[in-house]
């Protein structure tokens, strides 16, 4: 684990001197990634000029729900969305050149091509984030407080683990990005909008089976004081860190079983 | 052998191989891509490792480096098993693959050695020396600053090899090192690889389709054939072994009968004033140059190498199929 850190902070650092070496490509870049990204929110906006709530949810709750979606998105996608990529590197050839070297494998391929850019996402959803806060009809307690910084964290992990699981599962079908980013990519946009505009069917799958709920629905019902989504216990926000706990746990187990799985085969 | 640096003891890897026969059917078969190997390179030594395309030379050097973990039986380098601890063996070796770069890509060459620097926490004199004997060697002052990408295929394996020396190994894998090079570049990292032998007694194994590389390298040569070893010596045994021929190619000043070579020399091939003269690779070509010059009116002349491909097949058609092999 602290190897791994060392060497993602390397590794990481590394790629971010480079691009800095071309700042005004990069402060093109991501305002470009904060404007495509923010794209998102504006088809938000434009429904709502249509209509007055969605699913009885305002526009600043949806914006609650989007801006709690979208950063922990962000931060995940900044830290392991290069793990997306390791099918390729599988199929290449090129990961074999990450085995001879003496440090955690995971962290090598999540820092490899370290992209600052992505950081635009992060922005983006921050900002609607933090207007949502102010707009929304919240009656603030420590806790509630408390829980905003907390929800993010684990959101973050719960992403983080699915672009890792994505990755494991690249070991033995290395053409299967594309699932990973219905999962990935496909999970944050379903997130932005609320749990009652869905089935009830899959609801409960994003609740119990791919546990994306937690990122943001379920603290954000508490947040506003709505009623859980599937008549979930009270206390089912505070239940996110141990939910990132496991999801982690889960996605590690997927890896090293994929990289185990690499090892015998090499292929 | 007491100081058997690389130990292998009856290795086996076996792959399964799904191979689609229908609609959801799949057929499995076992692939035996290493088998029963057993070898030991001593501290110092320099092997060369060769093999027809497939026979399990490049599935051994993953095994001894940790990326690939053996079916069976014992493998240790320097007293580490690689699979258990790939990364504490990953400090003590080097590995250079021909056909792909350990280098990052998109980053001047000078940015993969810095990271190299802190990755294997080398000491920072350690580093500047080395980078420094490295640079000096390999003449790679000019490309330090040149993205990986843009390095022709000669300057990125000599990048290449000075990114797996910066941290003093005690062993060198080299996988192709010279395949694809012009004859300047192969000279420059044989001679380097020499000198590098000869100073530090880093262990050496190399794999390669050329036999000059063999030749100019190493004292040992094995031969691996569907995944067994099949020799293991001298290369002049190899030749002996094989009864492999080397060919005298001469161009004479005009169109005359075949030449009268002395025994065991023979015309095998005439085509206008070109012929082609076979003798054992054993034996030196200068003789059959003087008398061959002496008697006939020679324009150009050249000597061909038998390649490894030849010399495995005469190995197998002339002994009957039984591997040969010699103590080294």
């Amino acid at each position: 684990m602290v190897e791994g850190l060392r060497a993602y902070r390397m590794i990481a650092g590394m790629w971010i001197r480079s691009t800095m070496a071309y700042r005004a490509s990069f402060v093109l870049t991501v305002c470009g990634n904060l404007m495509l990204t923010g794209l998102d929110f504006v088809a938000i906006l434009l429904m709502f000029s249509q209509v007055d709530a969605l699913g009885g949810w305002t526009l600043p709750e949806v914006a609650l729900l989007y801006g709690l979606s979208a950063t922990s998105f962000g931060i995940a996608q900044l830290a392991f969305g290069s793990v997306g990529s390791l099918g390729g590197r599988v199929r290449d050839g090129s990961f074999d050149t990450l085995l001879v070297r003496p440090a955690p494998v995971l962290a090598q391929v999540a820092a490899d091509r370290f992209a600052l850019r992505r950081l635009g996402r992060g922005i983006q959803g921050a900002a609607v984030l933090g207007w949502a806060l102010v707009a929304t009809d919240v009656d603030w307690t420590v806790v509630k407080v408390l829980l905003v910084p907390v929800t993010l964290v684990c959101g973050a992990v719960i992403f983080g683990s699915l672009f890792v699981a994505g990755g494991a599962f690249q070991f033995l079908a290395q053409d299967a990005a594309e699932v990973q980013n219905a999962f990935t990519y496909g999970g944050t946009t379903l997130l932005q909008y609320p749990p009652t505009v869905f089935g009830r069917d899959l609801v409960r799958g994003v609740t119990f089976v791919l546990p994306l709920a937690f990122v943001n629905w379920v603290p954000a019902a508490h947040l506003l004081a709505r009623p859980y989504p599937l008549g979930l216990p009270d206390g089912a926000a505070f239940a996110a860190p141990l939910v990132a706990v496991v999801c982690a746990a889960l996605a590690g187990a997927a890896w090293r079983a994929g990289l185990r799985s690499y090892r015998s085969t090499g292929s | 052998m007491a100081d058997a640096f690389i130990e292998l003891d009856g290795v086996e890897k076996v792959f399964e191989v799904r191979r689609k026969t229908g609609f959801l059917k799949r057929e499995r078969r076992q692939v035996r891509a290493v088998d029963a190997l057993s070898f030991t390179v001593a501290r110092g030594e320099m092997v060369g490792y060769i093999g027809p395309n497939g026979a399990g030379k490049s599935t051994t050097i993953k095994m001894l480096t940790g990326i690939l973990t053996p079916s069976a039986g014992r493998l240790r380098v320097a007293g580490i098993d690689p699979s258990r601890e790939r990364t504490r063996l990953a400090h003590r070796m080097g590995v250079v693959f021909g056909q792909r770069t350990t280098l990052w890509w998109d980053l001047p060459l000078i940015d993969s050695y810095r990271l190299m620097h802190r990755m294997y926490r080398i000491p920072d004199a350690r580093y500047r020396e080395n980078l420094q004997r490295l640079v000096e060697l390999l003449d790679l002052g000019e490309l330090l600053d040149v993205p990986v990408r843009q390095l022709s295929l000669g300057q990125r394996m000599r990048g290449d090899i000075a990114a797996a020396l910066l941290h003093d190994p005690e062993v060198l894998y080299l996988d192709e090192p010279t395949i694809g090079l012009d004859v300047i570049s192969k000279t420059k990292v044989r001679d380097f690889l020499r000198q590098l032998n000869a100073d530090r007694a880093t262990t050496v194994l190399l794999t390669t389709h050329d036999l000059q590389d063999i030749e100019q390298l190493c004292s040992r040569v094995m031969v691996i054939d569907h995944g067994r070893l099949v020799y293991d010596g001298a290369l002049a045994g190899l030749h002996e072994a094989g009864e492999s021929e080397r060919t005298l190619v001469v161009d004479l000043e005009r169109e005359l009968p075949p030449i009268e070579a002395p025994a065991p020399a023979r015309v095998v091939r005439v085509e206008g004033p070109r012929q082609w003269l076979a003798f054992p690779a054993s034996e030196s070509a200068a003789g059959l140059v003087a008398q061959v010059a002496a008697r006939y009116p020679l324009v150009d002349l050249s000597v061909r190498e038998p390649d490894i491909e030849a010399v495995i097949a005469r190995m197998y058609t002339e002994r009957g199929g039984t591997p040969v092999s010699e103590p080294s």
